[in-house]
This record gives C-alpha cells, structure tokens and sequence, in this order.
C-alpha cells in the first residue's frame, strides 16, 4: 500500500513557500509541513525587504493561499538543530527540504571589527524590521559620518534607511523603537565604499536611481573615479548599460551642487585594513585599490600602497549573508556555505544556492526543486511505500519537551494585532518584536 | 484575503508609458512629470476573468511555455496579460501583484508585435535589468495591456536554464 507522501519544509521564506507552492501544483497527494524558527511566517520577505518596499511584499498574498491550502501545514517556533534535530525530521517524513536562508554574515577578519557601533547590516535591517533577536542593538547615530562596507543592494537598503526623511520612514512598518532611535540620528553622510570599480557594484539599477532621486540628499563621486566609464558603456552587457549610464550622469551633475542637507558618498576601489578607535569606531584605514585586468568582468583590486582613512562614528558591514550549518546531520560545503542535496533531502533558496539573486532567481530554482520532489515522487524515488507520522510525531514530541509551536491561525491573530497597531499611527503594520509577546498574543 | 485591502490600492493606478520612454541608452535624470490617471483598473485580475462580450473585443494570443508547449488564449482588449495568464494557469507568477517591484513575469514578446507595444517605463527598464535571461524582446507581463493591434501576440516564458544543484550532484534512486 502506498501512503499519503509527507513532506516537511524547513523554512517560511519565498525558498520554502515557492517550493511548497509547486509541490502542490504539480501532487495532489503531497502533504506539506512548512516549519520556522520564529512564531511568525514569510521570512526575509517579513524581515530582510525593507520597509518602504511595501510593494515588494505582495507575494506575501500568494504564500497565503499556499499556506491556507488543506494539504499544507504551517508549523511555527521550531528551530531545526535546537528543538528537534534533521534525523528526527528525516524519520517523520517521506522527504525534507531545507529552505532555512542564510542568518549569519561574512566578516573582514580585520582588526577593529568588534569595536562599539561596527554593526553587521544584516543585523541593522533585522533592528529595524523588528526581528525579534536584533532587538537588542542600540545603534548610536549621534555621530555625522557612517562608513558601509559593502556595494550591494542591502549596502543601499541601510544608506537609504539612515538618509531618508523620518516623516517618509513613518509611514512604514518600520518599528517605533527604530524611528525614535532614527528621528535623533544626527549622520548627515552616509560613505558606501567597495573595493572593486563602479562596474563592479553589486547594486542594482532601481535601487540604485531611488538613492539618486532621494529628495534632500545628493548622491556624489570622485570625479576622477568616473573618468573613461562613458566611453566604455557601449562594450557592456544590457544590464550593465544603463545603470553605468545613470552613474556617468549623476557623477556629472552633482559636480558643483553639494549645497543639501545630506550626502550620500561613492567612493570606489578601497578595501578597509583597519577599523579605528579605542573603545567606539572613529574611522576606517582603507588601502587605495587599483584594478587589473583587461576583462571587466574578471578585473580584480590590488592595493597600491597608499592608505586613505575616512573619519566615522558607525561602521555597517554589508558584505553578504552566510548560511549555518544548523543541525551536524545538514550536508555542508563549509566553504560556499551551503547546504547540499541527497537522496530524500532537498534544498532551496540561499542555503542551497548562496545568498544572491533577486526574488525571481529563488522563485525560478525554487519552483524547480517542487517540480523534482514531485517527479521523484512519482517515480518512487522518494519511497512513499511505508506510512510516516509527520507532524504527529513532531508535534507530539515538541510539545512533550514544552515546546510552544505555532500555527497558520496564531499568525493571523498576531498579523491582526499588528495591522491594528499600526492603523492606529498611520502604518501598514507595528511588529510584534518579542517570540514572547508573540506567544503570548496566541495563547 | 487579509492583505488584499492593503495592495489593492497600489495596483490600480498606471502610468500612461507613451512620451517618457527611454529605451535602453538613455537615462533621464529627473523623474519627468508624470500624467497619472487610472485606466484600465486592475481589481487583481477580476477584470480578466470576464470573458470578451463580443468578438469585436477578443483579442488572440499564443503563450510558448518553458517546454515549448504553445497555449492558445483567446483575450480581450484591456486585459492585463498577467492577470489573463493567471486565470488560463500559465506559469506566470507575478509575485508582486503587478505593482512593479518583481520580475516574476518576465516574458519574451516574439515578432513584430514587439515593436507594437507602448515603450516601457523607466522603471521596467530597471526592472528588466535584473532580470536573470534577459533579451531584447524582453517585458513584464504585467505591463502589457491587451489591444487590438496585438492580435496574434506570442509571449514565450523564459527557460531557466541554471541547474540547481550547486554542485552539479544529482541524487539517484536509492
């Protein structure tokens, strides 16, 4: 006899909804158990977007309805290698999907890196999404320089955030606790600096123009390090074209006009040594870079000896996500920092595929991995021939340690005690910031 | 349904695309003024979902899915080829409701009807540029609205092609 096939996904993420999404689409037997480690679903869409890209949201809407379909099951406040471990997981279920994102970040290795108000800009964005574990953070902004490290668009995300009016920020779900922090920051220049040129920033174009467009601040370069981009447009990649383009023109006309309230400072080919101060940051040493290589796309940075050092009194570092290892039985490449498949695990999203890629990137692979899991199913590569107790098992055995776990329903309770906070101070939603208060909130 | 009150405001406003296009070169700096008015409404596909109430309204298109499979969808002028996608159960996702913050409905626009379409915005553009398998016939579904002039329009999805198995292992029967 063959049993209804039970798939648990480890992540609430655009990775671990988009797969469930095509599981269903593609099996109408599967039974899909969608687990977080927070109370809350939707992952980075909840706590990575940031919060004046409310638009960007919307797939929320879908993953919903994927949510509320009968065969799935939404299981929250169980951490994978905490609270139960992958073997247990393997046991109740006929396969398991890792789609647990990457909640770590790279660092430099350099020194100075942990002195006060260096801040990893994964954990900026989590402060100011209300990410329950970065609630502790006391960003100081009483200080007038902020150095980024880093030129991706999470590097834009937190320059953004910083520059941007407070009376725009409000009307966000941003949290109260990081708008009263934010309306007495005095930073007046936000310093986005990279290693590589202006064809090697990892921004892209839109986030990029709305810094551009961003009202009462200007976006400047070093002339000299704009010199020649014009003439070698024609050669580049139509992705590259008009982003380079934008840059060419902006570098251009804010040449004169720095007379605005804030600045926001692109400063190319400059890899940090050092991080100044004794107890808080006063600076970063940078070593001046200068590329080789005839390839744009292959050019690397060498340092040519000189040093240059830029006065700050925060450091955000915005060099990319990482993925953990999470439970010992996870198949782990230690130095891509991702997870691996086997045979009954799948993985998706950025631990499968390392932390890059718009949403569509995920959504596309995502899909595929659904599209695999259903085939394997069918063709019994997956066996499915013995029945599995899935989330009876689990749940039996979480709520047996005390475990509190949530599902679907205590997050439409805890979304509506959010979008009813908010609609009483002008915002789409005021987070809930405590695993606590949300417990609470559904018990 | 929680949300839908909240997204549906931002959806329905368009932005009239003929006059402030800038294809591919060139930039504009400034935001020009925009005309902003709301037509045709999008109430997240409900439109689409109503079938065309004389033939003078239908409008034929061809999807070509990522296995080559040719569907054929009689439309109607007005419809949105997201929304119109959706409701024929193309693969086409629009994970951001057509509010122009995603690429998940990145499409190919084959043939002449390519050049027929109003130039896109500035923001499009933008949009495109991160697009994974980029072309030059490359749009948003979202951003095509169903006319006359595009009957027989064929819109291809695009292929992905990037394996998934970061390490190229692919797991065999056990």
């Amino acid at each position: 006899m063959v049993s209804l096939p039970k798939i648990a996904v480890i992540g609430s993420g655009p990775a671990g909804f988009y797969v469930t999404q095509q599981i269903l689409k593609r099996s109408k037997e599967a039974r899909v158990d969608v687990y977080d480690r927070l109370p809350v679903p939707f992952g980075l869409v909840r706590y990575g977007v940031a919060p004046d890209h409310q638009d960007v949201k919307n797939c929320i809407n879908q993953f919903t309805k994927t949510a509320k379909n009968q065969n799935v099951r939404f299981i929250g406040n169980v951490q994978l290698g905490r609270d139960i471990s992958l073997e247990q997981m393997k046991d109740a279920y006929h396969s398991v999907v890792l789609a647990y994102g990457a909640d770590s970040d790279k660092t430099f290795g350099i020194p100075g890196e942990s002195l006060k108000n260096v801040i990893s800009a994964r954990t900026f964005v989590g402060w100011y999404n209300g990410l329950p574990e970065d609630q502790s953070l006391v960003p100081d902004l009483n200080c007038e320089d902020v150095v980024v490290l880093g030129q991706g668009n999470v590097a834009i995300d937190v320059s953004r955030v910083l520059l941007k009016s407070i009376d725009v920020l409000k009307t966000s779900d941003i949290t109260e606790n990081a708008l009263e922090v934010l309306s007495k920051s005095r930073v007046k220049r936000v310093h986005l600096v990279g290693r590589r040129g202006p064809n090697h920033g990892m921004f892209t174009i839109k986030e990029f123009r709305e810094m551009v467009n961003l009202p009462n601040v200007t976006t400047i370069f070093r002339p000299e390090q704009l010199e020649g981009l014009e003439t070698a447009i024609p050669s580049l990649k139509r992705q590259r074209v008009r982003l380079m383009q934008l840059i060419a023109d902006t570098g251009r006309k804010n040449l004169t006009t720095v007379e605005c309230d804030k600045l926001f400072k692109v400063l190319f080919l400059r890899s940090p040594l050092e991080i100044l101060g004794t107890d808080h940051v006063s600076g970063v040493k940078f070593s001046v870079n200068k590329l080789e290589g005839n390839d744009i796309e292959s050019q690397h940075a060498v340092p040519t000896g000189e040093n240059e050092t830029i006065d700050c009194g925060m450091v955000l570092r915005s060099i990319g996500y990482r993925s953990r290892q999470v439970d010992t039985s996870v198949p782990f490449d230690t130095k891509k920092c991702v997870a691996l498949q086997q045979p009954g695990l799948y993985c998706a999203g950025w631990l499968a595929n390392g932390p890059t890629g718009v949403i569509l990137t995920t959504m596309a692979e995502s899909f595929l991995v659904g599209e695999k899991i259903a085939k394997d199913i069918d063709e019994k590569i997956i066996d499915t021939s013995q029945s599995k107790p899935g989330s009876e098992f689990i749940l039996k055995y979480l709520h047996e340690k005390g475990v509190q776990t949530t599902d679907f329903s205590d997050w439409e309770k805890i979304d509506a005690v959010e979008r009813d906070r908010g609609s009483k101070i002008g915002k789409p939603r005021e987070k809930v910031t405590s695993v606590r208060e949300m417990l609470e909130i559904v018990s | 349904m929680l949300f839908r009150s909240l997204a549906s405001g931002i959806s329905t406003v368009k932005l009239v695309r003929a006059g402030l296009l800038y294809r591919n070169l060139v930039v504009n700096r400034y935001c020009p003024a925009r005309n902003l008015f709301q037509s045709p409404v999008l109430h997240h596909g409900e439109f689409e979902w109503t079938d065309p109430k004389s033939e003078d309204e239908v409008v034929n298109i061809t999807f070509i899915d990522k296995e080559g499979k040719k569907i054929d969808i009689r439309g109607k002028v007005g419809d949105n080829v997201l929304f119109l996608a959706q409701r024929y159960g193309i693969e086409m996702e629009g994970a951001c409701e057509g509010s122009l913050a995603c690429t998940t409905c990145h499409v190919y626009v084959e043939g002449e009807h390519f050049d027929k379409l109003p130039s896109p915005q500035e923001i499009e553009e933008d949009l495109l540029d991160m697009a994974p398998f980029l072309k030059e016939n490359s749009r948003l579904g979202c951003q095509i609205t169903l006319s006359k002039e595009l009957e027989g329009l064929c819109l291809s999805l695009p292929k992905i092609t990037r394996n998934f198995y970061v390490d190229g292992h692919k797991p065999k029967p056990h």
